[in-house]
């Protein structure tokens, strides 16, 4: 009461307790989990639908501590890696080629386009053709996916790029490789990264799409046969490891991206971090 | 003989013919290749058998009915996004400090598997269409949020003190100075929501087989029916190129500079 007095009475003095964005997000979940257990409890859906959130957890750790789920992820792990190195790699170098050559970009700049804004889960069933359901098709949608935001991002770097830096790179007669590593990849190092970012992302999607259909491991796969033999619990958590998974990778290329922007001021940093894009 | 040099050189001095000329060129390399038995037609159907089969397909499977059954699910998903995503947008600029707590989950949310989360909508929506529309609606209403809310915290101090100078109202000042001012901002937001919709409609529709246009590709697949996949894939990208271009031009009109 003396203090609630004090607070009153001394203008200037900051209140004891406030809302900060922290303390919104801790109440945030806090409200969440009340709500996931209210509705688990309440008897709206059908029994199991929505198990108990310990039911949930018990199932992560049931997960966590089997083999099996360690089998999934590597294949999950391996078909991600493989494409999003392919993809990434493909990507930034056609955005040299395109970037570089505005002829062969005005050309070819539709059609990135026009693939690039379509949905590449309506082409598995021509990489199936080709790949066969084996882990080959998942690397190879994984790539198709990751191509995309990396071509997008490196091409507007070599855009964006300042000509003056491709001049003095003539002047001294450099040769193409020695023009692409000490000219092009240095002043390209944060739109090469914004690309990689979002491509990890959209890479991850891409794989676990995959497997969800006409496949025979993976994470995704483990997820469809979850709910596809009606084990709800197993399935939720499923759902939050890859969610977590997701979450870690995307975190990792964030800090990655910080560690190549630490010599930008807070402004340029911010900018440089690269918005939502579809493509 | 200079007319002839010119009609051979005029691909390679405009991009979008050359553009045009190295496609039909790898078509027609496709299929002679597959004529001549070098790449298996199991495997890869010809163009023009892809190109013929689109007629049958609409026949067989209703290609124009099962378009707009794609595109009203994702108009219903991305009028849904618009209702409830502005709005949230606007709480998140009016009240900054709830803007900074959630746009960085918004932000994560976005690059999440969100598709994956397909299953528990299933389990607790059922198998319909309103199950599409809902998974659908999450990764709309997303960017529309962050980007409304961006909108709004980037209108040019000018315009807010020539409001300021006319005394308007808190009403006026946010109907007359700040919401025209985000709506470029806004756009990009529904541009990216829009083709989000579709893809996530697209790609349940595949897995789950139901619905439009996904569901066709699948079933194609499913018949085996080559060139009958191929035709359903080339009209799904036609479609995705139809949504791109038609939004990209909206976009251009309303941010003119």
């Amino acid at each position: 009461m003396a203090e609630a007095h004090l607070t009153a009475s001394s203008g200037a003095r900051a209140p004891s307790w406030t809302w900060t964005p922290n303390r919104i997000r801790l109440v945030t979940v806090i409200a969440a989990i009340a709500l996931w257990e209210a509705m688990s409890r309440s008897g709206l859906f059908y029994r199991d639908v929505m198990p108990s959130t310990l039911s949930i957890l018990m199932a992560v750790y049931a997960e966590l501590t089997s083999m099996a789920f360690y089998g999934h992820l590597w294949m999950t792990f391996s078909a991600v890696a493989v494409g999003f190195v392919v993809g990434s790699l493909l990507g930034n170098a056609a955005a040299i080629v395109l970037g570089s050559r505005p002829f062969l970009r005005a050309a070819a700049e539709p059609y990135i386009n026009a693939i690039g804004s379509t949905p590449k889960v309506i082409f598995l069933p021509i990489i199936f053709l080709i790949f066969g359901i084996g882990i080959e098709s998942k690397m190879a949608k994984g790539a198709l996916s990751g191509f995309f935001p990396t071509v997008f991002s490196a091409t507007a770097g070599v855009l964006m790029m300042n000509p003056v830096l491709v001049r003095v790179g003539r002047s001294f007669n450099l040769t193409r490789w020695q023009m692409l590593s000490k000219i092009y990849l240095p002043a390209m190092v944060n739109p090469i990264i914004v690309g990689l970012r979002l491509g990890l992302a959209i890479v991850i999607i891409s794989v676990l799409i995959a497997e969800l259909k006409f496949s025979q491991a993976g994470l995704g796969f483990q997820l469809a046969q979850y709910y596809e033999s009606f084990r709800i619990a197993p399935m939720y958590a499923m759902i939050v490891i890859i969610f977590a998974l997701a979450a870690l990778a995307n975190w990792g290329m964030t800090m990655l991206q910080q560690r190549a922007n630490r010599h930008l001021s807070a402004g340029d940093r911010k900018a440089a971090v690269g918005g939502l894009s579809v493509n | 003989m200079t007319a002839i040099a010119q009609t051979i050189a005029r691909p390679w001095t405009s991009p979008t013919l050359g553009g045009i000329t190295v496609v039909v060129a790898l078509a027609a390399i496709l299929q002679l290749s597959i004529d001549a038995g070098l790449v298996p037609d199991i495997v890869v159907a010809r163009p023009l058998d892809a190109l013929a089969a689109i007629g049958p397909l609409n026949r067989d499977m209703d290609l124009v009915g099962n378009f707009f059954l794609t595109f009203g699910m994702t108009f219903a998903a991305v009028a849904l996004a618009i209702a409830i995503g502005v709005p949230l947008g606007y709480l998140l600029y009016r009240y900054d400090i709830l803007g900074q707590a959630y746009e960085s989950w918004l932000a994560a949310a976005f690059s999440a598997p969100i598709v994956l989360l397909y299953p528990l909508f299933l389990v607790i929506i059922g198998r319909s269409h309103l199950t599409l529309v809902a998974m659908a609606f999450i990764p709309c209403v997303i960017p529309i949020i962050i980007q409304t809310r961006q909108g709004l915290l980037s209108t040019p101090p000018t315009h807010i003190n020539v409001g300021r100078s006319f005394n308007l109202s808190e009403r006026d000042m946010f109907w007359k100075i700040m919401l025209p001012a985000a709506v470029p901002s806004m756009f990009t937001g529904m541009r990216i929501g829009v083709m989000y919709a579709l893809v996530t409609i697209v790609a349940i529709e595949y897995l789950i087989d139901f619905g439009g246009l996904g569901r066709i590709v699948s079933e194609m697949y499913f018949r085996f029916d080559i060139p009958g996949t191929y035709a359903s894939i080339l009209f799904v990208v036609f479609v995705s190129i139809l949504f791109y271009a038609s939004l990209n031009r909206i976009e251009k009109w309303l941010r003119p500079i």
